[in-house]
């Protein structure tokens, strides 16, 4: 209990995880908050101004008064809508992504740590994996498997993994050397226990440190991925794809891309700065400098 | 030191090989046939399987990796399917824009980050140090394309300062090449100065808190002695070794800033090439780039052989 | 005599608001006099090591001197809490006070030659030009005794052995013939020998050049070798000072008292009666090597020897010292003894089982027979798990079940003589000693037959020191373990062990009952070895310490034969 207040006293990580709860808070009470459905078009609203309001017709034909607070895009979809349901997948590729690269990677860094067999031959293949520049791989994955939630997140995720075993595997080699690992094994205590009960407690604080910055290049890298036209397909909304669709008309209607804009720099910063804040506190070298 | 080269040298052949693998094994990924995909929803059964003859679809997997591998190594990279040219020469056409591009911006990286992280690690904890981290932290959290569009929305839409977009080749002027160049050089190096001073503060943070730093200030030199030829000195390895790694996230902007800026570079070529499943560009544009990143963290690799004397002798 | 080199009155320097105590030090005050060395002498946490840094100007954020005066020479450093300019204090760092620090191994920069890191010093506060300066260096260097001085100047410091690269600091530190000459425990980090060396070589250029000498240590025995006047400090204040032979002879405090009467004496105890003499010996080395090499295509000359061909057998019951400086292997004979690492060579022992090819898994059955203790308290007990978790592991996998284990781990903390309620504590919580004591207790969870302790107290005080071994004495006599001692510290082995192993460069190359071999030693470098421990014996044998009140130049230690290349 001390410890967590103790994390909670820390500027950034207080700042970073308002504001992400906020933004998930927001993303879950979508319905609630003065929106319709994401891909409701109505032609008499095309590309209006933020702030006009007025009759929308909806798909089922029924009518609603609604006010169009970031305005519209070209097929006459709200925006604020879209960008508010668009949180929650924008969110859920990230964590996902976040929490499949964390323990593939971990599994990974564990085995590749303690057995030298399983290193060689590992750490060659992540190597290489590393060579390819994050977002190529990312797009040629795509391009590849194709764009469904599942293999968007395994293209995102796969390059991220690399960083995560490499993490893991240094920290596992380190802690292998401690004396109280050492003291384990004098003790006859078998390498799996060992790696369960003395190693992983100790590098869980890194990795999650770690999680929380793969979780917000997550969302960066998907938000690439659907700016550019090659993440998820463009009826489902995520911030990227708002911001996609919302670029032909850039000159003219800035507001399409600078309203997403507005969720999606708070979303990864938030997530970037609980994890310089966790870092902060949990890394004893950080704190023995202060 | 010679065996220590030789070792980093003989260290990049299974990362190429992997490399290489995958790029290979990644067009196999895509479910169905790929000849039919290449061939369309019109081609007719005897189409497809011309298709597949062609490309040599039929054969065994190694076979065929064997075949490509042969052609890569000639300099062969394929024939793209839809553009009709080979694919060098397509990036041969695309290859200058992204060139000037990324070097401008690892100058200008360069040039902002070291000063400012030096100084933010100098003066630790003030507002200096304060401003330095919120600023990189806000540089790498901001998407490429959402500075781009900031950028061209405040200075060549509202104040009309600069192009809102394109790109003039060196060989018609110097000084409207450069004007092209300024904002998506802004943008894009905005994440690697993030990242580069980020690392430069810590590096020299920590370099400051050692001991000999502690000697040396014990010598009365000054204080901008310690700071460069002591702490900086030391603080070379991690920083250049950061910088290395993090050109693979440049080389990702570079492809997002380019479509932002109509820039019509090797990024753009890629982004059409995915779109098109034109899978030999996307093959040799990740070839490339793949082998650019290697080969420039191997020069990362020996410059260690020049910054640290443990290594040397 | 002319007036003072040094002149510290009545200093305070407050702590951090969140510190332990109030001030870091508290009221002190000290004189020194060109020719004089002032020990300042204390354990861990005394504030000495502050006191030095106060008088360079590099004291550490967060330390705030708040009053009393410090005066060098004709300047006055520091008055109320008002100090010098930064710039003032450069002045005077390196032309009027030179500093040596504890660690040389990280003392100087790694990507600057030795010669090029003294230099800089020359060209902040000379005007010299390039050669005068270069010569000057390379004079220091061989009144420092460094060998080839040329090739000194251009190697890096990683090139060098720590011996060699306190000599350089202590080159850098002397260079400009400082008034003052300030010592912050430069020797604790080295080997005996080499200690021994560096202490005569500080001597003896301060006979030369006349400087005062201010220095840091916490070990008694340094402080009898070497010092004129001594000031021992205990959380800040100031205990006791005056002329060494009066403090050391006749202390007045307790503390004083308490701190001398736990260095060990060199001097071993009569021999008690060999427990189970005639049994067979319960761990046996026969022969064992450990080589670690370039393993791959080119094996070169980097292969090296840690361990050649040593043996020797622990009986029941008794305790055996392994001694040696740093690379002599005893740690590397520790670690193939209880098998942690595979030996290269030979055969291990552990009672009739031959241990040295078994797997892991054949191995662990076996494991409760030898135990080990390590060297760091820090890092010898999970962080993240509760002591008395750790205290159990032990007996959990041979067996036992959770209500025996518990039932252990309270029998256990008894032993230690620790509190029952401090099971549920983690390890943070504990000081160095306690920590020292719970990694006692988690290896005596297995009932071993013989315990090794690596370098288990070199990391305390002296007063824990002193408890630790009493501990382990008890601990021997009521359980009848034997114990492995390896130590760098000859007295230590001299008051606990009844027979003593010399190690040497990965070989063992005398032993035999304490007593003998301390009386009697055979070899050469166990004689230099004997010879290099800073004792108070000599002290406790004569009245007073009249040796450096007469000839500075003359040699300090007996029977000594001074090696030049370190």
């Amino acid at each position: 209990m001390k410890n967590l207040s103790r994390l909670w006293s820390n500027t950034a990580v207080r700042i970073g995880l308002s504001v992400f709860v906020l933004l998930i808070g927001l993303g879950t009470c979508a319905p609630w908050l003065g929106t319709v459905d994401p891909a409701a078009m109505d032609s008499s609203f095309i590309s209006v101004a933020p702030g006009v309001a007025g009759e929308m017709t909806l798909p089922d034909g029924t009518e609603k008064q609604h006010t169009f607070w970031m305005g519209s895009d070209n097929f006459g979809r709200d925006i604020w809508s879209r960008v508010l349901y668009g949180t929650r997948v924008s969110l859920a590729v990230g964590m996902t992504t976040a929490l499949l690269a964390l323990s593939t990677g971990a599994l990974l860094g564990l085995l590749a740590g303690y057995f030298r067999l399983v290193d060689a031959l590992l750490m060659r293949l992540m190597d290489g994996l590393m060579a390819i520049p994050p977002v190529l791989l990312a797009i040629a994955l795509v391009a590849a498997l194709g764009a469904r939630f599942g293999t968007v997140v395994l293209a995102i995720a796969v390059p991220e993994i690399p960083r995560v075993t490499r993490l893991v595997r240094a920290l596992v080699l380190t802690l292998r050397e401690e004396p109280f690992v050492e003291a384990a094994r004098a003790l006859a205590t078998p390498p799996a226990l060992i790696l369960w009960r003395h190693i992983l407690p100790n590098a869980l604080a890194p990795l999650i440190v770690q999680g929380t910055f793969v979780a917000a290049s997550a969302v960066l890298t998907e938000a690439i991925l659907s700016f550019l036209g090659l993440g998820l397909p463009a009826d489902i909304p995520t911030w990227g794809n708002i911001m996609a669709e919302g670029r032909i008309q850039f000159t003219q209607h800035p507001s399409n891309v600078l309203f997403p804009a507005l969720f999606l720099v708070p979303a990864i910063l938030a997530i970037n700065l609980l994890g310089d804040g966790l870092r902060d506190e949990l890394d004893p070298k950080f704190s023995k400098r202060t | 030191m010679i065996a220590f080269l030789f070792k980093r040298l003989l260290a990049t052949i299974p990362v190429l090989l992997v490399v290489v693998v995958v790029v290979f094994l990644i067009l196999r990924l895509t479910p169905g046939d790929p000849a039919a995909v290449i061939g369309g929803d019109n081609a007719s059964s005897d189409d497809i399987a011309r298709i597949r003859e062609q490309l040599g679809l039929a054969k065994p997997l190694v076979t065929q990796f064997a075949i490509w591998i042969g052609k890569v190594a000639e300099g062969d990279l394929g024939y793209s399917y839809f553009m009709n040219k080979p694919v060098w020469e397509l990036i041969a056409q695309r290859i200058e824009p992204t060139l000037s591009l990324t070097v401008a911006t690892l100058i200008l990286a360069v040039v902002t980050a070291l000063p400012l992280g030096t100084l933010a690690a100098w003066k630790m904890g003030g507002w200096l140090d304060r401003a330095v981290m919120a600023f990189s932290v806000t540089g790498f959290s901001v998407p490429v394309f959402v500075v781009g569009y900031v950028l061209i929305y405040v200075f060549a839409l509202e104040l009309n300062w600069l192009p809102v977009q394109g790109y003039v080749r060196i060989a018609h002027g110097f000084w409207p090449w450069l004007r092209q160049l300024i904002l998506p050089c802004l943008a894009l190096a905005l994440i690697y100065v993030a990242l580069l001073a980020r690392v430069t503060r810590a590096a020299v943070s920590e370099a400051l808190a050692e001991d000999f730093v502690r000697t040396a200030r014990a010598k009365g030199i000054s204080e901008a002695q310690v700071l460069f030829h002591h702490a900086l000195t030391n603080a070379a390895v991690p920083i250049i070794t950061v910088a290395g790694i993090s050109a693979a996230q440049l080389i990702g902007g570079v492809v997002v800033t380019e479509t932002v800026f109509s820039i019509p570079g090797l990024g753009q070529l890629t982004v059409d090439a995915v779109l098109s499943r034109d899978f030999p560009i996307i093959q040799g544009v990740v070839l490339l780039f793949s082998g650019v990143y290697v080969a420039l963290n191997l020069l990362v690799d020996l410059s260690y052989v020049v910054l640290d004397p443990r290594i040397r002798y | 005599m002319a007036g003072p080199i040094l002149e510290i009155e009545r200093l305070r320097i407050a702590l951090p608001a969140h510190g332990d105590r109030e001030f870091a030090v508290d009221e002190v005050s000290l004189t020194i006099h060109a020719g004089h060395t002032l020990c300042v002498v204390g354990e861990s946490g005394s504030g000495k090591s502050v006191l030095a840094m106060t008088v360079m100007g590099l004291l550490g954020r967060g330390l705030t001197p708040l009053a009393g005066r410090i005066r060098l020479g004709d300047s006055i450093l520091l008055e109320e809490g008002r100090r010098l300019r930064e710039s003032q204090w450069r002045a005077l760092r390196g032309v009027q006070m030179g500093m040596v620090f504890q660690e040389p191994t990280t003392a100087l920069n790694p990507v600057l030659s030795c010669g090029e890191q003294v230099d800089e010093l020359l060209r902040a506060h000379t005007g010299w030009g390039r050669k005068e300066r270069q010569s000057r260096v390379l004079e220091t260097f061989s009144q420092v005794l460094l060998p080839n001085p040329d090739r000194i100047y251009q190697t890096y410091p990683h090139q060098l052995s720590g011996g060699q690269r306190q000599r350089v600091v202590i080159a850098m530190a002397m260079i400009l013939k400082p008034a003052l000459l300030i010592c912050d425990e430069p020797t604790t980090a080295l080997d005996v020998t080499t200690q021994a060396e560096i202490l005569r070589l500080i001597a003896r250029l301060q006979a030369d050049e006349g400087s005062a000498v201010l220095f840091i240590t916490h070990d008694m025995g340094v402080v009898a070798e070497i010092a004129h006047e001594v000031l021992v400090m205990h959380e800040g204040r100031s205990v006791e000072q005056g002329k060494a032979a009066s403090v050391l002879g006749e202390p007045r405090e307790a503390y004083t008292r308490m701190l001398l009467a736990s260095i060990p004496s060199m001097v071993p105890p009569p021999p008690r009666a060999r427990p189970g003499g005639t049994q067979a010996p319960i761990l046996r080395a026969l022969g064992v090597s450990k080589t670690y090499g370039e393993r791959g295509w080119r094996q070169r000359h980097g292969a090296k020897a840690a361990l050649s061909e040593a043996s020797l057998a622990v009986w029941p019951g008794e305790t055996v010292g392994v001694v040696g400086e740093s690379g002599s292997g005893k740690s590397t004979l520790a670690r193939c003894l209880i098998r942690l690492i595979e030996p290269s060579a030979g055969a291990i022992h552990w009672g009739e089982t031959a241990v040295e090819g078994l797997s892991e898994a054949r191995l662990r059955p076996l494991r409760s027979k030898v135990q080990i203790v390590f060297q760091d308290p820090n890092r010898s007990l999970n962080p993240r798990y509760p002591v008395g978790k750790s205290l159990i592991e032990g007996a959990i996998n041979f067996g036992a079940n959770a209500q025996d284990a518990h039932a252990l781990a309270l029998e256990l903390m008894d032993r230690v003589r620790l509190p029952r309620v401090a099971l549920g504590r983690y390890p943070h919580q504990f000081s160095g000693g306690q920590r020292q004591r719970l990694a006692i207790a988690r290896a005596l969870a297995c009932r071993p037959e013989v315990l090794i302790a690596d370098e288990a107290v070199s990391a305390l005080d002296v007063s824990i020191q002193a408890q630790i071994l009493d501990l382990l004495r008890e601990l021997q006599d009521e359980l009848g373990v034997a114990l492995l001692f390896i130590t760098h510290d000859l007295r230590v082995a001299a008051q606990l062990c009844d027979r003593v192993v010399v190690m040497e460069a990965g070989k063992i190359i005398e032993e035999g009952p304490t007593g003998e071999l301390f009386r009697n030693p055979q070899r050469d470098y166990t004689r230099r070895l004997l010879a290099a421990a800073p004792s108070l014996d000599r002290l406790r044998e004569s009245a007073h310490v009249g040796l450096l009140e007469t000839d500075p130049a003359a040699p300090l230690f007996l029977g000594d034969s001074s090696p030049c290349a370190s």
